[in-house]
């Protein structure tokens, strides 16, 4: 079944000079560790290929249920020299919630995920 | 340690009143009279404040501090001298003596001269002493880059140390109720009072990080009380009269995060944890001149309405460097902007971008950077951005970055033509041509903490 991320999970996003944050928190805390699945460093590069220069780093707070990336290379330099609308990262948030996933249907209703919208 | 800092019955409030320089005015006044409240903490200080504040005070040297905090105090002033609410700030900026002279100008003119002591952190300024210090083998490396500072060692504009809480507890202690510091890290604005009131020792590690994350959930204002909160955003009510947060903490480093009744916004465990993971970097290692804070160690729970208990957390043994924050000139930039119209507005944009490098071109100007965005089809998202459904009309953005100010003041010149001999159906020109501005640009590094002596000054 097709899971959007963004119905799914909330998120918020900072910077720390030329490096993106992204912390991704589940809306319910039964859908973590489907969260800590599906969000690994390889789809979160993919995700973010032709949008930042550098690599990704990726952290799991179970705690908070909670993943943070660090996406480095995501501001064209950061700051101030920063040419961009979003120069400090503030809705890479929502960029990363554009993410579909792919779960398989079985775990999908045990988890009673929301299917994504059809496209009309 | 008295048997009062060890109750652990007892509540000590600390709420904040300002997130950054531009926060809402009326936050502070509301803080301290929307219910008790023993401090308020205010954070000003951004990454390039303390450049712009270092330019201030060369033209004026009674300058190079925070303005704002001086109406806040005017506004809080009579909590201050009636109910003894105690306020830390790191508003000093580059002159925290002068902050500090402003705030007992402002008592005395409200006859409350005897009422207030102002205690003064200085010491994170290091502009003084970069050559002393890059000679005797502290290089300041760029944390980022890995460039030594010698390579921009002439455009340097202001280097400040991030000092912890030590200093601010020292100014307490000496009886001061208002506290001015200047870079001192937002998250010791907060767990110096705690230090302070409870005694923790300055290796109660867990303490100390309870402090800390206290700091960091509250030093962004709002941001955690239903600001900037996507979860549920909708229903989240009465933003017009949003609620700051106030941290009430007890001895034992475990506390509650909330805000006064009858105010807006909301707090709630998802509003708590976006905070969190704001800004964050390694969370096992949330660095601080104090203690390295786990974030992985925080426990949240809901504790009624608006009301969010944090316990469990762990934390080791501070480093022995110090986070340096420099500023220094890095070139020039501008920002020009057009808006097309339906229809076709995404295609005209495009066309507009294309003649527009193609002019820069022929006049052979060279920039280090040149960015062009679609405002509302894809300036925030780039490629993520979905494209399908046409566009009503697309603010075409398009920035430089150089060393060179000519070609960047050139650039500013080439926008506003597009108005008449570039595609058609555009406006939004109204505000005349872009205004060049002068790059200050942030240089993290590190340094050993011995070699920054803070010291505290109580005046009044």
């Amino acid at each position: 079944m097709k899971v959007r991320l963004v119905d799914i999970a909330h998120a918020r996003s900072g910077d720390k000079g030329d490096t993106a944050n992204v912390g991704v928190i589940a809306l319910k805390a039964e859908w973590y560790p489907l969260l800590a699945e599906q969000l690994t460093l390889d789809r979160v590069r993919r995700h973010f290929t032709g949008v930042i220069t550098g690599d990704v780093e990726r952290f799991e707070l179970p705690n908070l249920h909670a993943l943070n990336f660090l996406l480095h290379g995501a501001l064209d330099g950061g700051g101030t020299l920063s040419l961009k609308t979003d120069a400090q990262g503030k809705v890479f948030s929502t960029a990363m919630l554009r993410m579909m996933l792919d779960v398989p249907d079985a775990r999908a209703r045990e988890l009673a995920l929301p299917a994504a919208p059809t496209r009309a | 340690m008295s048997a009062r800092q060890n109750d652990p019955d007892r509540i000590v409030r600390v709420a904040s009143g300002q997130g950054f320089w531009g926060d809402w005015l009326d936050a502070p006044r509301r803080q301290v009279e929307g219910g008790p409240v023993d401090y308020l903490m205010l954070d000003y200080l951004a990454e390039v404040t303390m450049s712009i504040l270092q330019k201030q005070k060369e033209r004026d040297p009674a300058m190079g501090y925070a303005r704002d905090f001086i109406g806040a105090m005017e506004s809080v002033l009579p909590a201050v001298t009636d109910r003894g609410v105690k306020v830390i700030a790191n508003a000093g900026g580059v002159n925290p003596v002068a902050c500090a002279r402003a705030v007992l100008d402002v008592a005395r003119a409200r006859g409350a001269a005897g009422k207030v002591k102002v205690g003064v952190v200085t010491g994170d300024d290091l502009l003084p002493r970069l050559d002393e210090l890059l000679d005797s083998g502290h290089p300041l490396t760029n944390m980022e880059t890995g460039e030594a500072l010698s390579t921009v060692r002439d455009r340097v504009l202001s280097a400040n140390a991030y000092i912890g809480s030590t200093p601010i507890v020292e100014a307490l202690a000496r009886g001061a109720n208002v506290v001015v510091t200047g870079r001192s890290t937002d998250t010791a604005l907060t767990m110096a009072p705690l230090r302070h009131e409870f005694g923790w020792g300055a290796t109660e590690w867990d303490k100390l990080a309870a402090g800390i994350i206290a700091g960091h959930i509250i030093e962004c204002g709002a941001q955690c009380s239903g600001g900037n909160c996507l979860y549920e955003w909708r229903t989240i009510p009465d933003l017009a009269n949003i609620g700051y947060p106030i941290v009430e903490a007890r001895a034992d480093g475990s506390f509650v995060v909330t805000k006064h009744p009858h105010t807006g916004g909301r707090i709630n465990v998802p509003s708590v944890s976006e905070q969190l993971v704001y800004e964050m970097g390694d969370p096992h290692s949330y660095i601080t001149p104090d203690v390295v804070a786990d974030f992985t160690s925080i426990r949240l729970a809901a504790d009624g309405p608006d009301r969010v208990r944090v316990f469990g957390i762990g934390g080791r043994p501070a480093t022995d460097k110090l986070k340096v924050s420099i500023a220094y000139r890095a070139g020039f930039k501008a920002v020009g902007t057009l808006v097309y119209a339906w229809p076709d507005a995404l295609e005209k944009a495009r066309l507009a971008d294309r003649v527009l490098r193609e002019r820069l071109d022929t006049m052979g100007l060279e920039f280090d950077q040149l960015l062009t965005e679609f405002v509302g089809v894809s300036a925030t998202h780039g490629p993520l951005a979905e494209t399908t459904g046409e566009a009503q009309e697309v603010q075409l953005r398009v920035g430089v970055r150089s060393p060179d100010r000519k070609a960047v003041e050139r650039f500013t010149r080439e926008i506003a033509p597009l108005v008449l001999n570039g595609p058609p159906t555009v406006t939004g020109f109204a505000g005349g041509r872009p205004k060049v501005e002068e790059i200050v640009a942030y240089w993290p590094a590190l340094v050993d903490k011995r070699v920054v002596q803070t010291s505290v000054e109580v005046l009044s």
